[in-house]
């Protein structure tokens, strides 16, 4: 199963087994992992699972588009790495994916 | 003894609930008891994509077995509690078994306001709450039957939506004279009646239903106008209400919801209650309220179980709903009540995107978004710091919504 490391904004550091098929987000709230909120349980709406994908993963993990992009613009210090976690799909080429948690979601 | 923690209902609430008590330190039991036959999942996806059959049960699990059993949270489903003892802090299941706790917390939830309808009986008629009226209606779906939905809220709309993605010819019945009428502006109402159309629903507003009829099944459907429409089925989303007869019983203070603080406590130091079924004083807006919502549902349980856990974290959070029909997204920040001036940004007599934005005395109240991700984060930081905005930047869509920030 895919390791997911999940950082958080205070430098701890947390690792999930994450089954391929479930998303970032999911392998976050399944290990009880806080920092993402996930208010809508993944519909891609709150955009309360922000994550900063870091920045070697960036180009496995792919860039955010639609509705999640015109999210992610007006979230607490966006960056170009931002992704909503729920929106990450986990695959087998992500084994070892870091992703970096904001202080806040609001 | 180790000391028990046992939450009543089976569903968001509870699914957050029990995760934070493990958070928020509890070490005794924890013990879920609902009378679903499922582990919480996801309620939104039923009238969307559970309906349309593109996703399972599994898919909509909030969250595995497996981290229940790692965090030592015990299920007992199909399982329905009668009574609450406070005195001997007890429980009396359906079948008479008592169960003891040491904290109660109250996740009952809500369920369908029931139509005095005559022909409400028959096989073909349903209520949409749960995965099971879901699996009903699906035996009595098939492309090219006859669909009618009694009701034109959020929940109602969506069923349409997801029933002409499978092919029904579907008809939406709504008393008031739009649909959505209690919760958004006309302008919104006239949009989705408006869509609707164009996907090929037939919603007739100003229409009551008197009857459903048929010989053994539901056949038809007769209106407030005497006329009739044929039907196959019929689906009832005529709103909620709370359920609070278990509190009630108990003597817990009942008024449209439990009624709780907001820490989600009741007056019994030993019962929280957090989701659907409480009313609870929003800090934030200053007056009581009750919320039909998952968001609310996760963050209230969160400050129930720190309440559990003799922590304190207080439950304010701006009120917000989300709603997928068709290729639409809309998202709603804030609260639509008391508003003086809407504001309408892009064209909602036109195409798919557009945004309603609700003020008073000049500051945001809510918003409507449809299709519009950007303008609802800004609403909510714009709610949130209840600054005065300039209504025609609101309105200007060359104007990014980033800049009404500034
Ligand atoms: C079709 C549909 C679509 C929705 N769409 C959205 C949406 O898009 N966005 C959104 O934010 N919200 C949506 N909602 C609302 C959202 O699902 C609810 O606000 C949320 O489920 C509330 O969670 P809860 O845990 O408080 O209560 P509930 O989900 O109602 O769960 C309460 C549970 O307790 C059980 N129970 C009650 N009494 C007893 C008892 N005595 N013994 C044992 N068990 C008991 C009930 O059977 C139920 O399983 C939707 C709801 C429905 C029905
Ligand atoms: S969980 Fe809500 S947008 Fe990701």
């Amino acid at each position: 199963m895919p390791i997911i490391n999940y950082v958080t904004h205070d430098g701890n550091q947390f690792e999930a087994e994450v089954e391929v098929g479930k998303t970032v987000m999911e392998g976050a709230t399944e290990n009880m992992i806080d920092g993402i909120l996930a208010e809508c349980g993944g519909a891609c709406s709150c955009a309360t699972c922000h994550c900063y994908v870091d920045e070697k993963w960036v180009q496995v993990v792919g860039n955010a588009d639609g509705i999640e992009k015109e999210m992610l613009e007006v979230v607490n210090e966006p960056k170009e790495s931002s992704r909503l976690s729920c929106q990450i799909t986990v695959t087998e080429e992500m084994d070892g994916l870091v992703v970096h948690l904001p202080e806040s979601q609001y | 003894m180790s000391e028990v923690c046992v939450i009543i209902g089976a569903s968001h609430a509870a699914a957050q609930l029990s995760a934070s008590l493990r958070t928020e330190g509890w070490e005794g039991e924890i013990l879920v008891i609902g009378d679903e036959a499922y582990l919480p999942y996801h309620r939104p996806p039923l009238s969307k994509t559970f309906l349309s059959g593109e996703k399972s049960i599994e898919d909509i699990q909030i969250r595995p077995a497996a981290f229940y059993e790692k965090q030592n949270i015990q299920f007992r489903l199909n399982t329905r509690v009668e009574s609450i003892d406070r005195n001997k802090k007890s429980l009396t299941l359906e079948g008479g078994e008592i169960i003891s706790y040491s904290k109660l917390a109250l996740c009952t939830g809500s369920k369908p306001r029931v139509l005095p309808l005559e022909g409400s009986q028959l096989p073909g008629v349903h209520y949409l709450r749960n995965a099971a009226d879901i699996e009903a209606i699906q035996k009595d779906i098939a492309p090219g039957k006859k669909a009618v939905i009694v009701g034109g809220g959020y929940i109602g709309l969506e069923t349409a939506a997801a029933l002409r993605k499978l092919g029904l010819e579907v008809t939406v019945l709504e008393m008031m004279d739009r649909v959505l009428q209690r919760v958004t502006a006309p302008e919104i109402s006239a949009f989705y009646h408006r869509v609707h159309t164009e996907e090929g629903v037939d919603i007739k507003t100003g229409t009551a239903i008197r009857a459903i009829e048929g010989n053994g099944k539901a056949e038809r459907v007769v209106l407030s106008d005497q006329s009739q429409l044929d039907a196959d089925v019929v689906i009832i989303g005529a709103g909620i209400v709370p359920n609070t007869e278990l509190a009630e019983k108990a003597g817990l203070k009942v008024d449209n919801g439990i009624l709780v603080d907001e820490q989600a406590r009741t007056e019994d130091p030993d019962i929280v209650a957090a989701g659907d079924c409480t009313n609870f004083p929003n800090p934030l807006l200053g007056q009581r309220m009750r919320l039909e919502s998952v968001p609310n549902a996760m963050e209230q349980s969160r400050s129930a179980a720190a309440s559990i856990c003799g922590k304190e974290k207080v439950y304010a959070a701006q009120p917000w709903f989300w709603s997928d029909q068709y290729d639409m997204k809309l998202q709603i920040a804030g609260l639509s009540q008391d508003y003086d001036q809407v504001v309408i940004r892009g064209d909602y007599e036109q195409g798919r995107s557009f945004v309603a934005w609700y003020l008073k005395d000049g500051k945001v109240l809510a918003a409507d978004c449809v299709n519009r991700g950007k303008e609802f984060m800004t609403a909510k930081k714009l709610i949130q710091s209840g600054v005065e905005v300039d209504a025609s930047k609101l309105a200007d869509d060359t104007v990014d919504p980033k800049e009404l920030l500034q």
